[in-house]
């Protein structure tokens, strides 16, 4: 196991030698000057490359990205052009926003995605799996900005049941210790705050939670239905077992691995940041700095953004990896060699 | 019977009466939510060039001058009296006493000259801690900031340049505390140290940024306890905040959701008209729109009325000069090209073009207050353009795409605008259409020059008074009419909507609002 999880981390560095020259030249073909940017409509021809000299722009690209690379050895991913701020800075702030609410979609769309999956799968062609199957198709068609906005019109402006932007209240006095505000309210034992910001997150994580939830609700019952139908769930059946046994403990952990890999493959993406999302209910995550920072054309801030989505993607899968492993005996063997 | 009617409309008058005249006895206290489009860059407005930076630094960073309230004349801030050398060439300004920055450093010559010279002294220590932006608006003509005693200052130019006061007065040009500057470094913007009525307190980045009145402020202190100014991007949420009441203020709403304001009770409206204009530019480099003639017959094929009417659901005036009427030196006396279709083509044919030609029409990516549907405008023109004979086609590109290629000349028609912060007429002439700025990358994307134009407003930087620069400003008017490098378009107005609740609001043409007076009902 662990030559295992220390091959792929090896392979790690490839990946993000061979992203970090992949982003760096299409940021740099793609056109739009980030100096011109930066100082907007009037700027004198001075002005521009004075700060083309200053942000270094003005030298080859292939001793940009030597001084980029040397950097990143060193644990240094840049100053923001934008912002002047470190990169990692930026963006580790953001990152904790995106992780809270990307926890908190993936156990609603796969707690819920998984049940109804599984209901629907025992019970084919009733009318909860018609429904719930329907359901699924909405959701997945369904645009994320409409149903934020719906929800968010209904639940706060109407009822006025449910807070409808921001992690917690505007100008709550908040000591952060890890940044994650759930986390935060709990270490200092403030249950008011634990309640607000679980509060303020219902909204978008639903919304955000719709689109993995039918995603894993489909696979679920796709998965469900190919394992029911094999000798070991009539064997199990016929030794006498109950039927949530058979169901839960023989039929939905083999049936698990195709459902881990989609919500390993969500979840991942879904810590890159949603963007919809992000901006509907004002969440300060990763999502819309991206778009920001890409539009403005701060080179160091998009090529952060990008390096550290390929280490969460391998580390996301390595992880559903090791859940194969676990899952199925059979993969222990494959993985040693 | 009658009594007791009597008495009850006085006892009812008396309740009345207090609470009328309280409504307007400013309270004290309260958190101010101010709603807006996106998050501020940076605070240290030394390094801002965007609106919603300007916004937060404003409250918390002075000048040494600042605009008047209901005009674009400089009034003392931070400097109490200043003079200017007979030469021209060197301004003493004479600095309050007795001010004190929100860390406790207190305000001197020092201060000043810090703050002024880690903009433009490339060898001071703390030049390398920013990104100084348009030194062309703000310090970039001093040379020489000077400590002559504890509250005197002086500053140096190398030629007579008269708008320097307006620029001082820009949100370019703030006074900080040298101690923070020193202790932050470049961390500065995060951690703005001023004089002004409310201290920095704590910046969520994307979400908030708090600010709270500074109780040792010298002038005026300010009603409200705090303000939080909230990034909320999603137009329609922000406007749902309003109604919500979770915010007080909501910047930047679309036409749709200002009508909708309008017609609810709960919301305060204030209109005003922006120094900002928003044109079509014709690359006068180009072989066809080198020619005068068509130029005016592209002015004249174009409906400004039925654009404000559609695109800025009437909230702008047809512009005529590059500057807008509410500031000084605009020349009234210039009659536009009205909107004549036979008249367009009888220049076209004039210019050998009964036919029309084919060209290409630019539209911007982005929305901006001078040009709020660029691509619906766009669609617009290139109708008007039909009906004389010109065939445009619209080129679209991403924003910094668009302002690469135009600042190149790579168009032929485009459009852009521009919201004039100092309300100086050079800050338009100079900027956008003296010849010195049609070279790429170029400000003036008309790439139009003309000598007599550019002459007298090299002149004007170097005259004093606005009544002696006046004239010369009227007269390049006459000359960009009659050239017509631009087709002007439009200046917008600009609206702010607020719970009634709040007083005193301010809504300045230039964005530089400071909070200070604004008053909450409990």
């Amino acid at each position: 196991m662990a030559r295992f999880i220390s091959r792929r981390l090896f392979h790690l560095i490839f990946i993000l030698i061979g992203v970090s020259i992949l982003v760096f030249l299409m940021l740099r073909l793609i056109p739009g000057d980030p100096a011109h940017l930066l100082v907007g409509e009037l700027a004198s021809p001075q002005d521009i490359a004075r700060i083309r000299e200053k942000l270094g722009l003005d030298s080859s690209y292939v001793y940009q990205y030597f001084i980029y690379a040397s950097n990143l050895l060193k644990g240094d991913m840049g100053t923001s052009i934008r912002s002047n701020v470190p990169v990692s800075q930026e963006i580790f702030v953001r990152f904790l926003a995106t992780v809270e609410l990307s926890i908190a979609a993936m156990l609603i769309s796969s707690l819920i995605g998984i049940l109804a999956g599984v209901i629907s799968s025992v019970r084919q062609y009733s009318i909860f799996d018609y429904f719930s199957m329907m359901m699924a198709l909405v959701g997945i068609s369904m645009p994320i900005f409409w149903l934020g906005l719906m929800l968010m019109y209904l639940f706060s402006v109407k009822w006025g049941i449910l807070p409808m932007m921001g992690r917690f209240t505007m100008g709550l006095d908040y000591h952060v210790i890890s940044g994650l505000v759930m986390l935060d309210s709990l270490l200092s034992g403030d249950i008011q705050l634990f309640f607000n910001s679980v509060k303020h997150l219902i909204l978008p994580a639903f919304t955000l939670a719709t689109i993995p939830m039918a995603i894993i609700a489909r696979m679920t019952r796709s998965s469900m239905l190919e394992v029911m139908s094999k000798d070991y769930i009539r064997t199990a059946r016929a030794k006498g077992l109950s039927r949530g046994t058979v169901i839960f403990r023989h039929a939905l952990k083999n049936a698990f691995l195709p459902i881990i890999t989609v919500i390993g493959l969500n979840f991942g993406l879904l810590l890159g940041g949603a963007v919809l999302t992000e901006t509907i209910f004002s969440w300060p995550g990763l999502g819309r700095y991206v778009v920001d920072s890409l539009s403005a054309r701060d080179y160091p801030a998009v090529q952060g953004c990008i390096l550290f989505f390929a280490v969460i993607m391998v580390i996301v899968n390595l992880t559903v990896d090791i859940f194969y492993l676990y899952l199925d005996p059979r993969l222990r063997i494959d993985g040693k060699g | 019977m009658k009594r007791g009617k009597l008495l009850f409309v006085i006892f009812m008058g008396l309740m009345v009466i207090p609470s009328l005249v309280l409504a307007q006895t400013p309270v004290k206290g309260g958190t101010l939510t101010w709603g807006r489009g996106g998050d501020s860059v940076t605070l240290d407005l030394a390094q801002a060039t965007d609106g919603e930076s300007i916004k937060g630094g404003i409250q918390v960073l002075e000048n040494l001058v600042i605009f008047k309230k209901d005009s674009m004349d400089v009034e003392p801030q931070l400097a109490t009296s200043w003079e200017v050398s007979k030469d021209g060439l060197v301004w003493t300004f004479k600095l309050r006493k007795g001010v004190k920055f929100h860390d406790g450093t207190p305000f001197n010559a020092n201060a000043v000259k810090v703050s002024f010279d880690r903009v433009i002294d490339k060898n001071h220590p703390f030049y390398k801690y920013g990104t100084w932006r348009y030194p062309a608006l703000g310090l970039g003509p001093v040379k020489e900031v000077k400590v002559i005693d504890e509250y005197t200052v002086t500053l140096r130019t190398e030629k007579p340049y008269a708008p320097l006061v307006a620029n001082l007065a820009l949100w370019l040009c703030p006074i900080l505390s040298p101690a923070a500057i020193e202790k932050y470094k470049e961390d500065i913007g995060r951690n703005p140290v001023g004089t002004g009525p409310f201290k920095f307190v704590k910046w969520i980045k994307d979400d908030q940024i708090i600010v709270e009145r500074n109780d040792d402020y010298w002038g005026q202190k300010s009603h409200l306890d705090r303000i939080i100014l909230k990034s909320i991007p999603e137009v329609s949420a922000r406007f749902m905040a309003l109604q919500s009441g979770a915010v007080d203020i909501a910047d930047d709403l679309d036409p749709d959701s200002i009508q909708m304001a309008k017609a609810n009770p709960n919301f305060k409206i204030i209109e005003r008209p922006s120094v900002n204009i928003g044109y079509l530019a014709m690359n006068t480099k180009k072989p066809i729109l080198s020619n005068k003639l068509v130029r005016q017959a592209i002015s004249h094929a174009i409906d400004k009325q039925t654009i404000i009417n559609t695109i800025f659901r009437g909230l702008a005036i047809p512009a005529l000069n590059p500057f807008p009427p509410s500031m000084w030196g605009y020349n009234f006396k210039i009659k536009d090209y009205e909107y004549n279709v036979q008249k367009a083509k009888d220049l076209l044919a004039k210019a050998g073009y009964p036919k029309g030609f084919d060209t290409e029409l630019w539209a911007m990516p982005v929305s901006r207050a001078y040009m709020p549907e660029p691509v619906k405008t766009a669609e617009l023109i290139q109708g008007y353009l039909a009906t004389v004979g010109i065939n445009a086609k619209i080129v679209r590109y991403e924003w910094g795409v668009y302002l690469d290629k135009t600042a190149k000349g790579e168009h032929d028609l485009c459009m852009l605008g521009w919201l004039g912060g100092n309300a100086d007429p050079d800050n338009f002439l100079y900027g956008l259409l003296h010849s010195d700025n049609a070279k790429p990358p170029a400000a003036n994307i008309a790439f139009w020059e003309n000598a007599e134009f550019g002459k007298l407003v090299k002149e004007a930087q170097t005259i004093f008074g606005k009544e002696k620069r006046a004239p010369y400003y009227l007269k390049t008017q006459e000359i960009f009419h009659e050239e017509a490098p631009w087709v002007p378009l439009a200046h917008s107005t600009i609206v702010r909507i607020y719970n009634k609740k709040l007083h005193d609001v301010p809504l300045r043409p230039n964005g530089l609002n400071s909070f200070q007076m604004i008053w909450k009902e409990k």
